[in-house]
C-alpha cells in the first residue's frame, strides 16, 4: 500500500468509529466523547495561535465563555433556536479576538503570555459584575432546556453528538486547508522568524490579529457547544483552570499538529476523572507532572511521538521525506 | 479624609507585599529574562515550610532564617535540574514549565497540609510603638521589610562583584562567559536570591492573609501587575509599582469602580503598561538585535 | 409458531411471578435486597476542597450504619466523585453516577452552581436531588424543581434571625454589610434586608462586596468603618470571613458587633484568627457544638464523640468535631431511608423526604426539628444564635423561626 492509500484507509476507519460510536457507547460515555469534540475544537483553535503563529494565549478560557455566553444568552433571551447560536458565538469571538489581537501584536512571547493570563483569572469577576448581571444571569448563570433529537432514532446525547461532530469537521477541514496553504505559510513563517517574514511581504500585522481572531472564534465556537451540552453557564464553569487545562492539551497532544489538538482533548477530557481516583490533590499535580515531562520528554507531544515512529518505519524505504525538523509544518 | 487616608495607608501595606512578591520577579527576570508564573507558590510554600519549623518547636527567628537558607537552596536547585534543560528552549516551553511547577507546588501543598487555612505568627508585637491609628504594627513593618528588602538588592547589584556578574549574565551570558563568569552557577543564585525574597514575602503576607496553599492566587497577579508597572528590569520600579499597585487598588475600589471589580485593576494595569510603556515606568527599553 | 409465542409467554409470566415472589421490596434502580447505591460529587480539588471533611462524615456515618448492618439490611454505598467546583464537570459526574453507576439518588453534593448545574438534569430524569449542601434559597424551588432539596438551614432563614435578633436587640444599630460578591452574598443579603424591611434604608449604613480572589477585605472593612457602621454582618466564608472578623477588631476594636455566617463559624475557618479577636463574634447554629462542655453528658454529643473516634478518626479533631454538618445530614438521610421501608422508588424517597413532620435528630438543638412539605424544602427552620466567649460557643436567647 502506497502512503496515500494509508491515509486514506486511515480516515476511513476513523469516520467509521466516530459514526459508530454514539451507538455502541452508554449515552454518559456518549456525552463524555461529545465534551472531547468540544474540547478538539477549542485545542485546535489555541494550536492554530500558540503552536503555527507562535503567540502565547493563557487565557483562551475567556473567549470559550464569551462563546458560551453568547448562545446562553441568545437562546434564553431572544428565543433563538440553539444551533443558529453557534455560528453567531462563532462571529462575536472571532471579533473579539481580532480586537484583543490588535494590542496583542506589540506584544511578544512572555509579554503576551502576561495579558492573558490575567485575562483568565478576571474572566469569572467579570462575568458577574452587576452591571452585567442582568444579561449573565450573575453569579446564578444561566440555564435553558436541552435541545431534542429532530431525528427520531437518536436520543438527545447522540443527536447532539453528531451535531458537535458536524460541526467540528468543517472546522478541522479548514484548520487543515488554511495551514496547508500559503495562509499557513505566511502563519507559520511569522512565527519562526517574524522580520524575515516581513521582509517577504508578510503582512505580519494582519495575520496575527486575524489568526487570534480566527483562534478566539474557534474557542468562542466550542464554547458555545459546550453550554448547549452542559445546558449551564455560570462565573464558575470558566475558572483560570480551564484556560490552563487548554495550554496542558495543546501540549500533550502535540504543540503545532492537528491531530495533536484531538489528542490533547482526550487527555484533559479523561486524566483529571482517572487522577482524582489516585488522589484528592492529584489532578492538578498529575497535570504540572505532565506538562514538565512533556517538556523534557516528548517537546512535540503524542502526535510527535506517533510522527517519528512512523517516519522511522518509513525510513525502511527509500527516503521520500527529509528527516523532520524540531518544529514544522503539519504534513 | 480619615477614611481616605485609611485607605491610602492600608493600601500602601498591602503594596508592601505585591512589591515584595514583585522584587522576587524581578530578581529572576534581572538573571535569567524569564518571569515565574510560580514565583507565588514558591513563597507559598517557603512560608509552609517555616510553619512547620515553628511547630516543630523553632522560635520564629529560627524558624525564619532557616527558612530563607532552605528556600535559596531549593531555589538554586529548582534553576539546575528543572529550568537548566530548557533555558534555551522557546519561550513557550519556559512557560508552560512554570505553569506545571505551579500546579504542582500547589497541589503538593494542598497534599501535605489540607487546604484549610493556618495562622501565622507576626514578628512585630500587636501594640508596638511604630503601630498607630492607620496602620497595625505588622503593617508598617511589613513595608519596612520590603523597603530593607529593596535597598539589599540595589546594593546587591551595586557594590557587590556577584551582583555585576549577574547583571552581565543577563545582558550577554556567551561574552560573560568568556571573560570568566561561571553563568550556571550564576543563574542558579539568581533563583536561589529570589526564592529567598520570595519567602520573606511569604512570611510578611501570611499574619495577614492566612497560610494556605491559595494564598499567593489573588497576590500573583496584582504582583504582574507592579512588576509591569515598574518594569520588570528595576528592582526600585518593582517596589514602586507594588506600592502604587496597592494604592490603585484601594482607592479605586473605594471611590471609583467600586469593590467588585478590583482585581480587573489589575488586569487594565497590565495590559495598558504593556500597551503604552512596555519596559514600565523605571525599566530600561529593551533593544533586541536581529 | 403461535405455540412457541404461547410458551414463550408463559415462561415470561412465571418469571414475572417468581420475582415477585422472592423480592422483598419495590425497586428502582440502585436499590436492590442487599445495597442502597447514593451518588454524590464534592469539590475533593479545586477553590473549596477544604469543605471535603463534610464528606469524610458523611462516608464515615454510613460505614458506621453499614457496620450495624445496613437500613432495613441493606448496606449503604455512597460513591463520591470528584469536581473541581467545576459546574460542567459536575454534570458529568452526575451523569456517569447516574448512568453508569446506576445510583437510587444524588445526596448532599456540594455547592450552589453545581448543584444549579445538575438540577434540570436530574429533575428530567426524576432522580432525587436531596439534602445538598448548600444553604443558598434560589436554588430550592420545589415547584419547578420537585426533585431538589435542601438541608442545612437556608443562608435565608440564617439572614433572617440575625436581623430578627438586631432588631430586637440594638434597634439602632448602624449596620454594614461586606458580602460575597456571588450568590453566597446575595443569599444572605438579600433575605437579611427583606426581615429588616423598612428600617433597613435607615439601619444598613454601608454594604460592600469582596470577591474570592481578593487578597485581603481591609480596604471593604475600612469603608464599612468609614460609613459609620456600628454592627457589621460579614456575609463571607473561607479565608475572607477570618480575614473580615481580623480586620474588623483591627480598624473598629472590641465594641463593633459581628455577626459571620454559619458555615464561617468551624474551627478550621474562624480559628487562626485568634481568640481574643473572635470574643463576642456572633452567629448562628441548629445543632449541638460537641466541643461544647455543656453537652458533655449528652447522649448524642457522646456517640457522636465516640464515632468521630472509631470512624473519621483522620480529622483533625480540634477543627472538625465542632461542625457536625456531614454526621448530622446523613443521619436525616438514614432516617429517611428507614421510612421508604421496602419501596425504595425514586418517587417513593422523595414523598417521604418531603412529609418530614417534627423528625427529632438527636445532635440537633433542643426545639430543633426537621420539618418539610410539599411546599418547604429545607428541613431546618429553627436556629438559635450563638456568641463566642473568648473560649467556645455559648448560646444565645430561644430558638428562633427564621
Amino acid at each position: 500500500m502506497s502512503r496515500g492509500q494509508i491515509n486514506i484507509a486511515g480516515f476511513a476507519a476513523l469516520a467509521v468509529l466516530l459514526i459508530v460510536l454514539p451507538f455502541v457507547l452508554s449515552s454518559y460515555h456518549t456525552f463524555q466523547a461529545t465534551m472531547v469534540i468540544v474540547y478538539a475544537i477549542a485545542l485546535l483553535g489555541l494550536n492554530l495561535l500558540i503552536g503555527y503563529n507562535g503567540q502565547i494565549s493563557l487565557g483562551h478560557g475567556a473567549f470559550f465563555a464569551i462563546g458560551a455566553y453568547a448562545t446562553a444568552i441568545l437562546v434564553t433571551k431572544l428565543g433563538m433556536p440553539y444551533w443558529v447560536t453557534v455560528p453567531i458565538a462563532g462571529v462575536v469571538c472571532l471579533v473579539v479576538g481580532f480586537l484583543f489581537g490588535l494590542p496583542a501584536l506589540r506584544l511578544e512571547g512572555l509579554y503576551l503570555a502576561l495579558p492573558t493570563f490575567a485575562l483568565a483569572v478576571a474572566t469569572p469577576q467579570l462575568l458577574n459584575y452587576q452591571r452585567v448581571a442582568p444579561l449573565t444571569g450573575g453569579v446564578q448563570g444561566i440555564m435553558f432546556d436541552k435541545p431534542d433529537s429532530p431525528l427520531l432514532p437518536l436520543d438527545q446525547d447522540q443527536w447532539l453528538y453528531f451535531f458537535c461532530l458536524a460541526i467540528a469537521i468543517p472546522l478541522y477541514v479548514v484548520g487543515w486547508n488554511l495551514l496547508r496553504a500559503r495562509t499557513g505559510r505566511a502563519i507559520v513563517a511569522i512565527r519562526d522568524h517574524a522580520m524575515a517574514a516581513g521582509a517577504m511581504g508578510i503582512d505580519n500585522a494582519f495575520y496575527k490579529t486575524a489568526t487570534f481572531g480566527v483562534s478566539a472564534m474557534y474557542a468562542g465556537i466550542a464554547g458555545s457547544l459546550s453550554a448547549i451540552i452542559t445546558q449551564f453557564v455560570a462565573p464558575d464553569s470558566f475558572p483560570i483552570f480551564l484556560s490552563l487545562s487548554f495550554l496542558v492539551g495543546i501540549v500533550v497532544g502535540g504543540v503545532a499538529s492537528i491531530p495533536g489538538a484531538a489528542i490533547g482533548a482526550v487527555f484533559i477530557e479523561f486524566v483529571p476523572n482517572v487522577a482524582s481516583e489516585i488522589s484528592d490533590a492529584a489532578p492538578w499535580a498529575v497535570y504540572g507532572v505532565v506538562l514538565i515531562a512533556a517538556m523534557y520528554l516528548m517537546p512535540e507531544g503524542v502526535a510527535g511521538v506517533c510522527r517519528n515512529i512512523g517516519s522511522r518505519l518509513e525510513t525502511r524505504r527509500p527516503a521520500t521525506r527529509t528527516a523532520p525538523a524540531p518544529r514544522r509544518a503539519p504534513g | 479624609m480619615d477614611n481616605f487616608l485609611n485607605q491610602l495607608l492600608s493600601g500602601l501595606a498591602t503594596g508592601g507585599l505585591y512589591a515584595s512578591i514583585a522584587l522576587a520577579l524581578v530578581m529572576i527576570y534581572q538573571a535569567t529574562h524569564h518571569v515565574n508564573f510560580a514565583q507565588g507558590e514558591l513563597a507559598m510554600f517557603s512560608t509552609f515550610l517555616a510553619w512547620t519549623l515553628m511547630q516543630a518547636g523553632f522560635s520564629y527567628w529560627g524558624a525564619f532564617l532557616l527558612t530563607l537558607v532552605l528556600s535559596f537552596i531549593a531555589g538554586a536547585v529548582i534553576e539546575r535540574i528543572i529550568i537548566r534543560p530548557i533555558e534555551d528552549k522557546p519561550v513557550l516551553t519556559v512557560v508552560v514549565v512554570f505553569v506545571g511547577l505551579l500546579f504542582i507546588l500547589n497541589s503538593v501543598a494542598g497534599w501535605i497540609y489540607g487546604y484549610d487555612i493556618k495562622s501565622f505568627p507576626s514578628p512585630f508585637p500587636v501594640g508596638a510603638w511604630y503601630a498607630n491609628r492607620f496602620m497595625s504594627a505588622h503593617e508598617v513593618g511589613m513595608i519596612t521589610v520590603t523597603l530593607a528588602l529593596l535597598m539589599l538588592v540595589f546594593a546587591f547589584f551595586r557594590f557587590t562583584p556577584l551582583g555585576l556578574a549577574m547583571r552581565a549574565v543577563a545582558q550577554n551570558p556567551v561574552s560573560s562567559q568568556l571573560v570568566g563568569i561561571r553563568t550556571g552557577w550564576i543563574l542558579a543564585l539568581g533563583w536561589g536570591l529570589a526564592s529567598v525574597i520570595g519567602a520573606v514575602a511569604g512570611m510578611m503576607a501570611a499574619p495577614i492573609v492566612y497560610l494556605d496553599p491559595n494564598m499567593m492566587g489573588g497576590i500573583l497577579l496584582y504582583a504582574f501587575a507592579a512588576a509591569l508597572l515598574g518594569g520588570l528590569t528595576s528592582p526600585l520600579g518593582a517596589v514602586i509599582g507594588g506600592f502604587v499597585v496597592g494604592v490603585l487598588e484601594n482607592l479605586a475600589g473605594a471611590y471609583i469602580v467600586g469593590t467588585e471589580i478590583k482585581l480587573s485593576v489589575a488586569l487594565v494595569i497590565i495590559v495598558g503598561v504593556l500597551l503604552l510603556k512596555p519596559s514600565g515606568l523605571f525599566g530600561r527599553t529593551v533593544v533586541t538585535r536581529v | 409458531m403461535k405455540r412457541f409465542v404461547g410458551a414463550l409467554a408463559i415462561v415470561a409470566l412465571s418469571a414475572f411471578a417468581v420475582v415477585q415472589a422472592v423480592a422483598a421490596g419495590k425497586y428502582d434502580p440502585g436499590a436492590s435486597d442487599t445495597e442502597t447505591k447514593l451518588g454524590t460529587t464534592w469539590a475533593f480539588s479545586g477553590p473549596v476542597s477544604s469543605t471535603s471533611p463534610v464528606e469524610r462524615q458523611m462516608a464515615g456515618y454510613f460505614a458506621m450504619i453499614n457496620d450495624q448492618g445496613g437500613v432495613n439490611g441493606r448496606k449503604i454505598n455512597l460513591i463520591a466523585l470528584d469536581d473541581g467546583y467545576q459546574p460542567p464537570k459536575t454534570v458529568e459526574q452526575t451523569r456517569r453516577l447516574v448512568e453508569q453507576d446506576q445510583v437510587l439518588l444524588m445526596y448532599g453534593q456540594i455547592g450552589t452552581p453545581t448543584n444549579v448545574a445538575v438540577r434540570p438534569y436530574l429533575n428530567g430524569k426524576k432522580v432525587p436531588q436531596l439534602f445538598v449542601t448548600t444553604g443558598s434559597s434560589s436554588l430550592i424551588d420545589p415547584k419547578k424543581y420537585p426533585w431538589t432539596m435542601g438541608f442545612q438551614s437556608s443562608y435565608a432563614a440564617e439572614s433572617t434571625v440575625i436581623a430578627k435578633y438586631i432588631l430586637a436587640e440594638k434597634p439602632n444599630a448602624k449596620i454594614g454589610i461586606l458580602y460575597q460578591d456571588d450568590d453566597f452574598g446575595t443569599d444572605h443579603l438579600n433575605p437579611f434586608l427583606a426581615a429588616l424591611g423598612d428600617k433597613a434604608k435607615t439601619m444598613v449604613v454601608a454594604k460592600a462586596s469582596y470577591a474570592v480572589t481578593d487578597p485581603t477585605v481591609t480596604s471593604q472593612i475600612l469603608s464599612l468603618k468609614a460609613a459609620g457602621a456600628d454592627t457589621l454582618y460579614l456575609m463571607a466564608q473561607s479565608r475572607a470571613a477570618a480575614q473580615a472578623v481580623s480586620a474588623a477588631r483591627d480598624q473598629g476594636g472590641d465594641n463593633l458587633l459581628l455577626f459571620i455566617p454559619f458555615v464561617a463559624t468551624a474551627k478550621s475557618v474562624i480559628g487562626p484568627v485568634g481568640d481574643d479577636k473572635l470574643k463576642g463574634l456572633m452567629s448562628t447554629d441548629s445543632t449541638k457544638d460537641p466541643t461544647d462542655p455543656a453537652w458533655k453528658d449528652d447522649r448524642a454529643v457522646k456517640d457522636y464523640l465516640a464515632w468521630v473516634d472509631k470512624y473519621v478518626p483522620e480529622q483533625d479533631r480540634e477543627s472538625d468535631r465542632s461542625s457536625p454538618l456531614g454526621y448530622v445530614s446523613a443521619q436525616a438521610m438514614v432516617e429517611v431511608l428507614k421510612r421508604a421501608g421496602d419501596d425504595l422508588t425514586r418517587e417513593n424517597i422523595l414523598k417521604i423526604a418531603t412529609s418530614l413532620h417534627d423528625v427529632a435528630i438527636p445532635l440537633l438543638l433542643p426545639g430543633v426539628t426537621l420539618n418539610t412539605s410539599a411546599t418547604d424544602y429545607f428541613p431546618i427552620h429553627t436556629l438559635q444564635l450563638k456568641r463566642y466567649d473568648g473560649t467556645r460557643w455559648q448560646l444565645v436567647g430561644k430558638p428562633i423561626d427564621g
